[in-house]
């Protein structure tokens, strides 16, 4: 009881949860696809837990209970305003969702308005943007919001002119009568909203008849973005007199501050404001952002211990080495093909840092920033203040890029303690050297794998990963705790995670993919674009290449044959066509080719390479296929194809983070090399497949692991080598920059 | 506290401003012009890149005292009231953005580019270093070959 009054709105949480995971079992039986075809001559693999109920599955029916609050208005001008609950960070899904109005309601694409919405409590988990599932979990509720707006025009208009609805039709942005009378929307909003209304006819449109959905579209806030009109958190002038906030920070990971050396030298330096010791630094306040930054450089602090503190990447690949769970398949006595991998370190580094406006007071408090899980982040910064969840407003603003990163509100929580601190409103912004350094990253990752060959089969293919906690903490992790009713801590759920992304979409016989995630390395983690998917699977895929090749099979012809889905043999069959699989290439130079299976959707990938020189090698070409299900924008899938490719090129090439005594050397991007324009292919294809599901599968993730698998396996074809350890080349080449 | 005068998008400005402090801090934090994007500080991401008297600059790394007497142009003041740059529609007519946030800075870099090149090659396109975390690579360089085209027709 005690503990019901102390956290009201967690026991409800958890009392919905349980309803929620344990009536509706019904989702899981669907069977994604085709299903398994006839394995042609490979060894059937039995279904993996993903192909049967995936991330999506699992956060759709958490949003269920609440999937009905959709935030969608007809203003008085005849312009639809939907409040988003998920957030924009560049995956476009602010477009996909207009597109779902514009659809609905037979209004222009212009005119859909597509702003984030506030934290809203009463929408228990359904706020959450992340694992590719915005549409999937949107795509129903947002049409059929926009499906009863319609009806209700169509039963204003017919109260208006007092006919049969049925004699009605709506276009752009009109009710129409089969007369020849017109009324817009402008003129029925205020009638629409009538309560009494009992509009009809309010099902969503059949795909056949879409004119929206699936023809190409433009970016919504494209024009903004081109102006410089689009305002990022530090670009909004909400808060007037919020001042400028940089946060100095330890010398090594989740160091502590104790004590300011020189407050008084700080203090009297031109523009500074105030200093103020918070949890994770010491914040300055400033006039500018220069002047606050030109502080950070004196002040000089004492600081706690690390959690890493002597540890570099070698330790820490040793300690995962040896954490790693063993291989069921003996070694040795069989044909087998046994490799290991290392992923290094890697920042999500999106250009726009972290960052936020706060203005706390004494008894309320404001808050602006990037969060894709706003309702956690207001819960925690209210508890962090002393104050009621309610009396703290959280606006979620569009951002500068995520890549998982926003899935914590690190800038939003230092904002709220500074402001809190200095008794003042502030603009908080993260230097680059933050966040490469003291930010989120995908943590360092070891993989062991073993395939079984036997009677020219594959007959087994183990993989063994062991990773570093992966920061889950964010509340999906919470949805799974409660699903397996138990309290087992992160390494339950993200085994659990593990197991409802990461799919071996291939006939290898008995197939086992184990993570393992030792809680004893501390490191500023957060899912990164694909989470574990891109390693796991981008190794894999070179394996796939390796076992090929000892069956001597061709990579492409190989792939078909133990594929799984027929699905998914389209894709491939598609980029091997178009791509020209096969083709002789010149020395040094060569095609690499792997898809990847998740989100209800399916991508292949052909690459060329250059690697004459092994050490700075070019993908100079690239011809992408993919599967979505239903597509909703194909001009926005096509954009995170060829963001996914560059994903790929940068983390499976060159970039990294080196940790060293406790924190990465990398502070910015003349460190962590992402790749430039000079590192992207010049010629690039993307073919969306056409429909082939009712629903839309995700998207945003879907390219990154087949990118990096085509573009090692490229890298491996044109080097006669198997690379090992990623990113390939990763020297450190360059001057680190200085800690105090 | 010196005092410095330029011309900012057409029109006359004057901050009282250290010498030294950079001018995207004069821009963002004292004029509120916040096309310019901060991104790095140290001109590694070109983020803010801006024209000063019409050639491409990073306002993160030049002290205000260097703009005394020039001309400022940021992604703002690059169309001509509601006509777009050619730069800036073939931008949208490829699609480029995705996050957006250093595409003000791409555009201000296509523009100089092509203002020195104007029929630039592949690799004349690959020397623009600017950073698309996003990794609208793609999308930039076709934007670039059309505005070429679409500038040349006039």
């Amino acid at each position: 009881m005690a503990e019901e009054t102390r956290d009201q709105a967690g026991i409800g949480r958890r009392r919905l949860l349980t309803y929620l995971v344990a009536a509706p079992t019904l989702t899981v039986a669907a069977r994604w696809g085709l299903g398994a075809e006839a394995a042609h001559a490979a060894i059937p693999s039995s279904p993996r837990p993903s192909e049967l109920y995936d991330v999506g599955d699992l956060y759709k029916q958490a949003c269920e209970p609440t999937k009905n609050l959709v935030l969608l208005e007809v203003a008085q001008d005849g312009d639809a305003w939907l409040w988003l609950h998920r957030m924009e960070v560049g995956q476009g899904i602010t477009t996909a969702c207009a597109m779902l109005v514009a659809e609905e309601l037979d209004l222009p694409l212009s005119r859909v308005h597509v702003p984030m919405r506030d934290a809203d409590p009463a929408l228990l988990y359904n706020q959450l943007t992340g694992g590719s599932t915005a549409m999937r979990t949107v795509y129903d509720p947002i049409r059929q919001a926009a499906a009863e707006a319609r009806a209700r025009m169509v039963a204003a208009a017919a109260h208006q002119w007092d006919i049969a609805a049925e004699q009605l039709s709506t276009r752009d942005g009109m009710v129409v009568a089969d007369d020849g009378r017109t009324a817009t929307y402008a003129s029925l909003a205020v009638a629409a909203a009538d309560p009494g209304l009992s509009p009809t006819g309010v099902t969503p449109k059949s795909a056949a008849e879409f004119r929206v959905i699936g023809k190409p579209a433009g970016r919504i806030d494209a024009r903004k973005m081109v102006t410089g009109q689009l305002e990022y958190t530090l670009d909004l002038n909400v808060v007037p007199d919020a001042k400028p906030c940089l946060v100095h920070r330890p010398p090594t990971i989740q160091g502590r501050p104790l004590r300011v050396r020189n407050d008084a030298e700080v203090r009297a330096m031109p523009g500074v404001i105030d200093i103020a010791v918070i949890k994770t630094g010491v914040a300055i306040l400033a006039e500018t952002f220069g002047q606050a930054w030109d502080a950070k450089k004196v002040l000089r602090v004492d600081w706690s211990a690390g959690t890493v503190d002597g540890l570099s990447n070698e330790d820490i690949f040793a300690k995962l080495e040896a954490a790693t769970v063993p291989l069921a398949v003996p070694g040795g006595l069989l044909d087998t093909i046994d490799a290991e991998f290392r992923f290094a370190p890697v920042s999500h580094a999106p250009l726009e840092t972290n960052s936020a406006i706060a203005d706390v007071r004494r008894d309320h408090a404001e808050i602006w920033s990037g969060l894709q899980t706003p309702i956690f982040a207001q819960q925690v910064i209210a508890e962090e203040l002393g104050l009621p969840q309610d009396a703290v407003k959280v606006h979620v603003v569009q951002s500068g890029g995520a890549f998982g990163r926003r899935l914590f509100h690190d800038g939003a929580m230092e904002a709220a303690r500074a402001s809190k601190a200095f008794g003042k409103p502030v603009k908080l912004m993260w230097t680059r050297v933050d966040d490469m350094r003291h930010g989120r990253m995908r943590g360092p990752s070891f993989h062991r794998v073993r395939a079984t060959l036997a009677a020219g089969q594959v007959a087994s293919y183990e993989h063994r990963i062991t990773q570093t906690k992966t920061d889950f903490s964010h509340g999906l992790g919470e949805l799974i705790t409660a699903k397996l009713s138990a309290g087992a801590g992160n390494y339950t759920y993200a085994q659990s995670f593990f197991n409802m992304m990461v799919e071996c979409p291939y006939n290898f016989g008995v197939v086992t993919e184990v993570l393992h995630e030792p809680e004893d390395i501390i490191l500023n983690t957060a899912a990164w674009r694909s989470v574990y998917s891109a390693m796991v699977r981008g190794a894999e895929e070179l394996v796939v290449d390796q076992i090929a090749a000892r069956l001597g099979k061709d990579a492409y012809k190989f792939r078909r044959e133990y594929l799984k889905h027929e699905n998914v043999r389209a894709v491939l069959d598609k980029v091997a066509l178009e791509g020209r699989w096969g083709r002789t290439m010149p020395r040094g130079h060569a095609q690499g080719i792997a898809l990847h299976v998740e989100h209800r959707s399916s991508c292949a990938f052909l690459v060329e390479i250059d690697a004459t020189d092994p050490r700075r090698p070019r993908v100079y070409r690239a011809t992408i296929a993919a599967d979505v299900g239903r597509p909703i924008n194909p001009l926005g899938i096509e954009a995170q194809m060829i963001s996914g490719l560059t994903d790929g090129i940068s983390s499976t090439l060159r970039a990294g983070l080196h940790i060293r005594d406790g924190l990465p050397l990398e502070g910015s991007y003349s460190q962590s090399h992402f790749a430039r324009q000079k590192d992207s292919p010049r010629d690039v294809k993307v073919f969306v497949m056409p429909p082939s599901r009712e629903e839309p599968g995700g998207v945003g993730e879907l390219p990154v692991p087949a990118a990096v698998g085509a573009i090692a396996c490229a890298y491996a074809r044109a080097t006669g080598t198997w690379p090992r350890h990623f990113p390939i080349n990763f020297e450190v080449d360059f001057d680190p920059f200085p800690t105090d | 506290m010196p005092t410095y005068t330029f011309t900012v998008n057409g029109k006359k400005t004057t901050v009282d401003a250290p010498a030294d402090l950079a001018m995207l801090w004069v821009l963002r934090d004292k004029l509120g012009i916040t096309g310019p994007k901060f991104g790095c500080g140290i001109n590694v991401c070109k983020a803010c890149t801006s024209h000063l008297n019409g050639k491409a600059f990073n306002p993160c790394v030049t002290p205000v005292s260097e703009c005394a007497d020039k001309n400022v142009t940021t992604i703002e003041g690059l169309a001509e009231g509601d006509e777009l740059h050619p730069v800036q529609q073939a931008w949208l007519d490829q699609d480029v953005a995705e996050c957006g946030y250093c595409q003000p800075g791409q555009i201000m870099a296509a523009v100089d580019l092509l203002k020195r090149n104007p029929n630039p090659s592949d690799a004349d396109i690959e020397a623009i270093e600017n950073v698309c975390r996003c990794g609208t690579y793609f999308r930039i360089r076709e934007a670039i070959k059309q505005a070429a085209r679409d500038l040349a027709r006039g």
